[in-house]
């Protein structure tokens, strides 16, 4: 059982390899062996998901073995509260991203199927790795399957979308890989230090670091993941690459990799350069809400279905950021529980977008109309999973979507004004979403294409109905889920309270409301971080 | 029996299921009879509970049942809890029992509709939001039904999403129920923005969402005047705008009566649209320490009571004019919540939602044997072919005019009255005009509808709606006459039960308000018969306009031709919002942040670099020559330039 996590992460390698000895003839045994695969990586960290023991804010399923001993690098996984539910996304989309492809991919079955699987591998190394050295690995190996996903399977203009994801991604991770090497030469040149990639030591050490150097590894760091999330305003890869990527590659796009950006910040940047966190607070805070809200207006005015929900991701992966860098319980817990919403719904949409492709082969909205005539079952999927996205109470993002702002409002280190403009979002998401589904789905059939459409699929009523179990389940039942991240989330947030103002939130009566960001903690306190790993 | 309150809001729920997810292999009856059924039971459940209630003392009326724990994070705990209580439950039963009447009715009226099935799923839906409104214990709760109740209505609205709707203004032509149902949903959605600033605001303040627990800490410890407290309250007087159609969010709902006629009476007149009230009500605590948002809520909504009675004065869609009485009735009890009469707010939702409901119905019989032909001008002399449409309309319209002894004279009366002695003179005047058009415009209603020459053509043989319809009418009727018996004011020799009843939820903050009634008995009677006198004059005048000089009808149309396009085009707010907010949000988001900034500048940059390393890159490879010598060359001349500056230094 000590080695479950590192079994669940190479089974998809494994299973990638074993592919290779298929004859790519054979594609429907290529693609039942695939989904298999990914079937039962889920199912084995299903065991992660069980055996977890929530009241645990540290490190579990650690797995560590001595790699590059020259350099003390090692290989060293394991998970907590925070990536338990990344992982867990990223066991149960796969699947559903392969089960999706199953017709839309004609061309290279074989290698299609293989890339997959080894972006598996990819994004669960990413959210477990324990060591900065391993942890870049992965996130550079990622990069490559999807490069190809892109850039074969994709759309008209796929190779300028890959390059485009494959440089702007570059850019930010060389700058992370300086810096992780930086670190790892700081740390030896502490008293009795040695070169170290190992993340919890370094939790230890780079809070010491002095602020002008913290800034910039922050810096560096956090570009890096601003470019994933995409933070605006670097975000145009984003629609270019859904655009162009095949369903599956947007759905694996949108609901895992974006969040390698969210949770990079939240497992990198924040702890481990907290002084720095609190000088870029408000920069990163105003970036958050300016995707919002321009996220928001930009999808709106949208003519390709898949381009709107690019704009949107923008939009509400600006939510997650917000609520990170509120250093709040409400706020953090919010966002853990966004990126896995954002993942289900966003995730919903592009499988959405993607069967309406299939039989029309176009995304442009003023070529749809009507569909509800023709396609109920497919209108009433498309409804609730608009309304999730929307954030409509009962539903899964509204919980992720309430405690963000929430959190946000109370941080004692924000204004408030933030939380009250990133608000406005929750307006204009119900515009272009609604605005979206009446022009596709609502009003007569005005194009004679649409007319003999064909209804949901029982393969496709499959591939949906799993994800909207959980999207209402989340709605409704987010205990569930939001007890996984408490403890960490606690921890994390523990180490950032102001220890002045304890008594903050029962101010009494009377007292003026302070929309001013509050003085900055004593250095000190930040300086005891992770003390805990 | 309280403890069976989660019964009550999930039958709804499972009615809707059944119907959801089989509806589509059901046949009308069936579909009609869960659907129906499902709420009838609620409302079965709600008055035992009732009645219960009544035999408790009064302390022990209120309970909280908790269900489970909703959303936990943090500080933040939300159970998903039930409060049932005096209010609460006198919710419930409005809403369930006019909501089960306008089920049976709806049997009739959607007969033959291909999405029978579904139209019964959302109405159950509905009534399972909105219990969950006015039942919640918290605010979080009240939010979920608050938003539900949004998206039933925006799903009904838009039923038939690809007939055309005729706006009356903006988009004439092209506009379909699905601009309507959007438009609803989108302007709500402003509201809710309200409602959810004003949640953080409570809870940064008092650690909690749940309602006991806010009311009693603010009640004790919040100074009357606080800051914070006027714009929470103001905060959520803005969701309130959105949800009841006020001043400045009211643009919706007259769009709103794309929706299915049934749809009208119990969303859009009956029980949603009064949430707003509802939600004011709840937290007359929080508005009693503030008393600058009282102020703004009466005058939001006298302002809104008249301006929508104004307009109402020429339409002549049957609905829209309904909507826009809807509307001004709603500016009434906000007028009464703002001066602090919560009780007499919360009356005439309930009297509201008999008589109001009733006409919706009314006007959706006539559509229907009109075969959906809803401008008035177009109709008349109904009265002998529909007489049991006729008499309950009449009746109702009674009702709305304030004639004594009908339910909406005691209700609009008690606020009347309230507004005069806590609020202003101005107030009571401005309301008393409101009551003579209102009578006014219900009776050309009325006349142009029943009475007069038939003004259509002989092909459409008009008939009676079918028993399943006119029962629910004659209901209906029968509580919009006794309805008002439960409020008989102390002057009139009445107990004022809902008021005595409702006392002990408005007992905080009635403490705050500094409300005697200064002005003595006969003030009362004065002003009651002055209410009584401007609604038989605005009924004499409609009839005699109406029925006996349609001539002088047109020649004041035309002398005043300047205000009539103006009411007509309804003070073109519509337009004024189109061209101020939606237009250039649309129009910039398109030209200057998308194509400017994003695929310009942002992209421009992006791919400007890409373009600049080509360029170096292409003019870099100009000193790969390939001549060996050329290399040479350059390498001799590096070495003699590396020596000189050695040498030289």
């Amino acid at each position: 059982m000590t080695n479950l996590l590192t079994y669940i992460i190479f089974l998809p390698l494994v299973g990638g390899l074993l592919i290779f000895f298929y004859n790519r003839e054979k594609v429907t045994a290529i693609k039942v062996f695939g989904i298999a695969i990914s079937v039962l990586t889920f199912l084995l960290s299903l065991l992660l998901y069980f055996g977890f023991d929530t009241a645990n804010p540290g490190i579990q399923f650690q797995h560590k073995v001595l790699w590059i001993s020259s350099l003390n690098i090692s290989y060293n996984v394991g998970i907590d509260g925070l990536s338990l539910l990344l992982v867990m996304l990223t066991t149960f989309l796969t699947p559903i991203a392969l089960l999706s492809s199953w017709n839309s991919i004609e061309k290279r079955v074989k290698e299609y199927t293989i890339m997959m699987l080894f972006l598996e591998v990819g994004m669960l190394g990413v959210f477990s790795a324990l060591d900065m050295f391993l942890f870049y690995i992965f996130w550079e190996a990622m990069l490559i399957p999807m490069y190809f996903i892109i850039g074969v399977w994709g759309g008209g203009n796929r190779i300028y979308a890959a390059i485009k994801f494959f440089i702007y991604t570059m850019f930010g991770s060389l700058l992370m890989l300086v810096a992780i090497i930086w670190l790892g030469y700081y740390a030896s040149t502490q008293p009795n230090g040695q070169f170290t990639t190992d993340l919890m030591q370094l939790y230890n050490i780079g809070p010491t670091i002095p602020l002008t150097i913290q800034s910039w590894m922050f810096l560096a760091f956090t570009l890096s993941f601003a470019i994933k999330v995409p933070l605006f305003p670097f975000h145009t890869w984003l629609p270019d690459a859904h655009v162009e990527a095949p369903t599956a590659g947007s759905v694996i796009l949108a609901g895992v990799l974006l969040k390698m950006g969210t949770y990079g910040l939240l497992r990198f940047s924040i702890p481990l350069f907290p002084q720095a966190t609190f000088e870029f607070m408000p920069y990163m805070a105003t970036l958050a809400v300016v995707g919002i809200i321009y996220g928001a207006l930009v999808s709106m005015v949208q003519t390709d279905i898949k381009k709107l929900v690019a704009y949107s991701s923008v939009s509400h992966l600006g939510f997650v950021v917000l609520g990170i860098f509120a250093l709040t319980e409400e706020g953090i817990q919010g966002a853990i529980i966004q990126m896995v919403n954002h993942g289900l719904s966003t995730g919903a949409l592009f499988l959405i977008v993607g069967m309406i492709y299939e039989r029309r082969h176009t995304r442009e909205i003023v070529e749809f109309g009507g569909l509800a005539k023709v396609m109920p079952l497919f209108s009433t999927f498309f409804m609730i999973v608009s309304l999730s996205s929307i954030g409509l109470p009962g539903l899964n993002g509204f919980v992720g979507e309430f405690l963000i702002l929430l959190g946000a409002f109370r941080s004692p280190f924000m204004s408030q004004w933030f939380t009250i403009f990133a608000a406005t979002g929750v307006i204009f998401a119900a515009v272009y979403l609604l605005w979206v589904y009446q022009r596709v789905i609502f009003g007569k059939i005005t194009n004679p294409l649409n007319q003999n459409l064909l209804d949901l699929s029982k393969r496709e009523i499959a591939v949906l109905v799993p994800v909207l179990l959980f999207i209402v389940w989340i709605g409704v039942y987010p205990n569930t889920f939001l007890k996984q991240s408490a403890s960490t989330t606690k921890q994390i947030v523990r180490s950032f309270e102001p220890q002045s103002t304890g008594k903050r939130y029962t101010r009494l009566a009377g007292q003026k409301q302070s929309n001013q960001i509050s003085p900055l903690p004593e250095v000190s306190a930040s300086e005891k971080l992770f003390e805990l790993r | 029996m309280h403890e069976y309150i989660s019964y009550i809001v999930l039958l709804p729920f499972i009615g809707f299921l059944i119907n959801g997810i089989f509806g589509k292999k059901f046949s009308e009856k069936f579909s009609g009879i869960i659907g129906s059924s499902a709420v009838g039971i609620t409302f079965a459940i709600a008055v035992m509970i009732f009645f219960e209630m009544l035999k408790l003392p009064v302390e022990e009326r209120s309970h909280i049942v908790t269900i489970f724990s909703w959303i936990a994070a943090g500080s933040l705990s939300i159970n998903a809890a039930y409060q049932v209580d005096q209010l609460s439950i006198l919710m419930t039963l409005i809403v369930t029992g006019v909501g089960f009447l306008i089920h049976v009715y709806s049997i009739g009226y959607m007969h033959g509709d291909k999405g029978f099935w579904r139209f019964f799923a959302y109405l159950n839906l509905f009534i399972f939001m909105m219990l969950n409104l006015v039942l919640a214990d918290n605010f979080l709760l009240m939010f979920l039904g608050w938003e539900g109740v949004g998206l039933c209505s925006y799903l009904l609205i838009g039923f038939w999403h690809d007939k055309k709707f005729d706006t009356g203004g903006y988009k004439t032509g092209e506009a379909t129920t699905s601009d309507a149902a959007k438009k609803a949903f989108v302007v709500n959605r402003i509201g809710d923005f309200g409602f959810l600033i004003a949640m953080f605001l409570i809870f940064n303040l008092f650690g909690t969402l749940a309602f006991e627990d806010v009311f009693s800490r603010a009640s004790a410890i919040i100074p009357i005047g606080d800051t914070t407290m006027f714009w929470i309250t103001l905060l959520l007087f803005l969701g309130a705008t959105g949800k009841s159609a006020q001043i400045p969010l009211f643009v919706w709902l007259p769009d709103a009566m794309a929706g299915p006629t049934p749809v009208s009476a119990l969303i859009h007149a009956a029980t949603m649209v009064t949430a707003g009230v509802y939600m004011v009500a709840r937290c007359s605590v929080l508005y009693a320490l503030a008393p600058a948002s009282m102020e703004i809520v009466a005058i939001v909504g006298i302002a809104t009571a008249f301006f929508a009675a104004t307009m109402g004065l020429v339409q002549n869609d049957i609905k829209k004019i309904l909507a826009y009485s809807t509307i001004s009735q709603l500016g009434y009890m906000f007028l009464g919540l703002g001066v602090g009469a919560f009780a007499a707010g919360i009356f005439h939702v309930m009297t509201h939602a008999f008589f109001k409901a009733l006409l919706f119905l009314g006007a959706g019989a006539v559509i229907h044997a009109m075969h959906d032909e809803q401008d008035i001008q177009k109709m008349g002399g109904l009265k002998s072919k529909m007489p049991a449409t006729y008499k309950t309309f009449f009746i109702a319209a009674l009702a709305i005019a304030g004639i004594p002894p009908l339910s909406g004279f005691f209700s609009k009366d008690e606020i009347l009255w309230k507004a005069f002695s806590d609020g202003s003179v101005v107030y009571f005047i401005i309301g008393w005009i409101t009551a003579g058009l209102t009578a006014f415009y219900m009776f050309r209603l009325v006349s142009l509808t029943f009475e007069g020459k038939e003004r259509w053509s002989h092909d459409k043989h008009p008939h009676e709606a079918p028993k399943v319809m006119t029962v629910p009418l004659i209901i209906l009727a029968v509580l919009s006459v006794v309805g008002g018996f439960v409020g008989i004011p102390h002057a009139l020799g009445g107990g004022n039960a809902i008021e005595q009843w409702l006392e002990p939820i408005f007992k905080r903050a009635n403490l705050h308000l500094a409300t005697g009634h200064h002005s003595g008995l006969t003030t009362e009677y004065l002003l009651m018969i002055l209410s009584v006198f401007v609604g038989v004059a605005g009924i004499y005048f409609a009839r005699k306009l109406y029925l006996q000089n349609p001539e002088l009808v047109e020649r004041l149309t035309t002398s005043f031709r300047n205000i009539h396009k103006l009411l007509w085009n309804k003070y073109f707010v519509d337009e004024i919002y189109d061209a101020t907010v939606v237009t250039p949000i649309v129009k910039g988001s398109d030209k200057l942040l998308w194509k400017g900034f994003d695929v310009g500048i942002i992209d421009g940059i992006v791919n400007g670099s890409a373009k600049l390393t080509a360029w170096i890159s292409s003019w870099m490879r100009k000193i790969q020559f390939g001549a060996v010598q050329n290399y040479a060359m350059v390498f001799v001349l590096g070495i003699i330039i590396i020596l000189g500056i050695l040498i030289l230094k």
